[in-house]
């Protein structure tokens, strides 16, 4: 338990006193900030004379204004953030002729990469709960209104949301500071698994899905419509290998009660938004949970999966100083 | 009284693939020895350290230390030896200070303890004017005696030394060979410490280890090498490098 608490305590210090740290708040400060105002004025000037509909709360974070959302905005930058955290996590101990010692004090090789996951993971709790009650207090004030219970309690989800969220991604990056010996390499691995898990599985999932069930064109109509469906099945349970979709889905359905489909924010397009798939009354609090059980529960596993890959590669791995 | 044996190899291999870096090493080590650890750069002296300190896995062979296996108790094992890494590398935006913390509350040192300890190795290590000052700045051989400080901050029974005077200059090289042997004399340590550099070696050692790629081929006090190596008699003079040359050449 020493050692951990020791790497834990420098690894903070580390994080605090770093410029790279300080940039990435202040850029993810700036930007939340302004998205969350620009939210407010424009549900402030829509709302104009109407009677307040439920949740207008959660609207500061989730309606797109004049760019886009705050869920939309950490959704897609939120791994940058576990990424900048704990890409050198490793390597950079390995490069300075560091890591040597450290192995040869008398803790166990484990705590080194339990307490700078650990660290990183309170480095991200801090991040997003301050952003979260700095634009909260910031809506207040424009939309005066203050939040209920139950939006609290949604949002206090997806705070948990998205810190495991990120911390996924911190243990990515942390796991490929093991793997690969050069800082830059495994900050662009890290990337490359980004990009490619937040724009391309969906591509994959559909010319999977395309291989497995092809859409038949018959003149059978139930037998077209089962095609039909079995494709979309398909490209769904695909789709949600990524961590990105877990994420997205599982967001959308906590902050906005009134959509029936669990799909994420970040691929909706504005014709959906108007279309049919709104339910009339908000979907309980409850019901919403029992919702984002499964992709609250997959986004940990995953993250345990990477955290263990990790473990397994660093336990093992020869520690040379040359 | 026959000095305790405190570090015991018994055909010690290891190999990576089908290359070996180390072949059927046996050696023992006695508490409060220094012992010089011989050889090419690429022989096998590193990795025989590692073996040593737990941190490498051997193929095959039997390692004790302290009548302990490093492999599988490593924690007690690290808590009795200090390591020096060829080279070693330290966090360049902390100061000296901060560097020696870390490395003391790695040990389980509490603070209040560790102050003294510190304070007094800085002065000893003769970093003290220097000791609030970044170790980015630092030149070669203040990092040397820092890394040297890091390893007697846990007063170890034994301190493995790997190339402690490389990139040294001449006068850091005499500085740090005279620290050496007071360790050894005042602090009764044991130490095991490798070189390329066959006077280094003659100057401090008690007994020596000539490894070329992977064997140890001699192992003994000089004097005794000397007289097997070269066939020489009691009281002619003979330097290291002549037993060194011929061992190689027999190799």
């Amino acid at each position: 338990m020493n050692g951990v608490l020791t790497i834990y305590r420098k690894e903070m210090e580390d994080h605090f006193s770093s410029m790279r740290f300080l940039l990435i708040t202040m850029l993810i400060f700036m930007v939340g900030v302004i998205i969350a105002s620009l939210s407010g004025m424009s549900v402030r000037d829509e709302l104009k004379g109407m009677a307040k509909p439920d949740f207008i709360f959660l609207l500061l974070f989730t309606s797109t204004g004049k760019l886009f959302s705050f869920v939309q905005f950490i959704g897609f930058f939120g791994p940058l953030i576990g990424i900048i955290l704990g890409f050198d996590a490793i390597n950079r101990e390995r490069s300075g002729r560091t890591l040597s010692k450290l192995v040869a004090q008398p803790i166990y090789r484990d705590a080194i990469i339990n307490g700078k996951f650990l660290a990183g993971v309170t480095m991200i709790t801090i991040l997003m709960v301050s952003l979260i009650l700095i634009i909260a207090g910031l809506g207040i004030r424009l939309i005066g209104v203050v939040p209920g219970a139950d939006e609290i309690w949604r949002l206090l989800i997806y705070l948990v949301l998205s810190i495991l969220y990120i911390s996924f991604w911190l243990g990515v990056a942390i796991l490929f500071s093991v793997v690969f010996r050069s800082t830059a390499t495994s900050a662009l691995a890290a990337l490359a698994l980004w990009i490619g898990l937040s724009f391309f599985v969906g591509l994959g999932g559909s010319l999977l899905a395309d291989a497995i069930s092809p859409i038949k064109d018959t003149a059978d109509i139930a037998e077209a419509q089962e095609a039909f469906i079995k494709n979309a099945n398909v490209q769904r349970v695909a789709s949600l290998i990524s961590p990105a979709t877990l994420y997205g889905d599982a967001t959308s359905t906590i902050l906005d009660p009134l959509r029936k489909t669990p799909r994420s924010f970040i691929l909706m397009g504005p014709l959906e938004r108007l279309s049919l798939s709104r339910f009339q009354n908000p979907l309980p609090l409850s019901q919403s949970i029992v919702i984002v059980m499964p992709f609250m529960v997959s986004l940990v596993s995953i993250t345990f999966l990477f955290f263990a890959i990790c473990y397994a590669v660093f336990m093992r791995q020869e520690i040379r100083s040359t | 009284m026959e000095a305790k044996t405190v570090i015991q190899l018994e055909n010690l291999t290891k190999r990576y693939g089908r290359q070996a870096a180390v072949s059927n090493l046996n050696l023992e080590v006695k508490e409060g020895e220094i012992f010089g650890f011989l050889g090419p750069n690429g022989a096998g002296k590193t990795t025989t350290m590692l073996m040593i300190l737990g941190l490498t896995e051997p193929t095959s062979g039997k390692v004790r230390v302290f009548d302990l296996n490093p492999t599988r108790e490593g924690m007690k094992v690290k808590q009795m030896i200090g390591y020096l890494p060829e080279n070693v590398g330290f966090y360049d935006d902390m100061d000296a200070r901060g560097n020696l913390r870390y490395i003391a509350r790695l040990n389980g040192i509490p603070d209040n303890i560790s102050d003294g300890r510190i304070e007094s190795l800085l002065n000893d290590m003769d970093l003290a004017k220097e000791a609030d000052k970044k170790v980015g700045g630092y030149s070669k051989g203040m990092k040397q005696r820092l890394g040297i400080a890091e390893v007697l901050l846990k007063e170890p029974k034994i301190a493995f030394l790997d190339e402690p005077t490389i990139g040294l200059d001449p006068d850091g090289t005499n500085k740090m060979l005279d620290l050496i042997r007071s360790l050894s004399r005042e602090r009764k340590m044991t130490i095991f410490f490798s070189s390329h550099l066959l006077d280094q070696v003659q100057r401090i050692s008690d007994r020596v280890g000539i490894m070329i790629a992977g064997n140890l081929v001699a192992a003994g006090p000089l004097a005794e090498l000397a007289e097997r190596g070269l066939g020489l008699k009691e009281g002619e003079s003979y330097t290291l490098e002549e037993i060194y040359m011929k061992y190689f050449k027999e190799a």
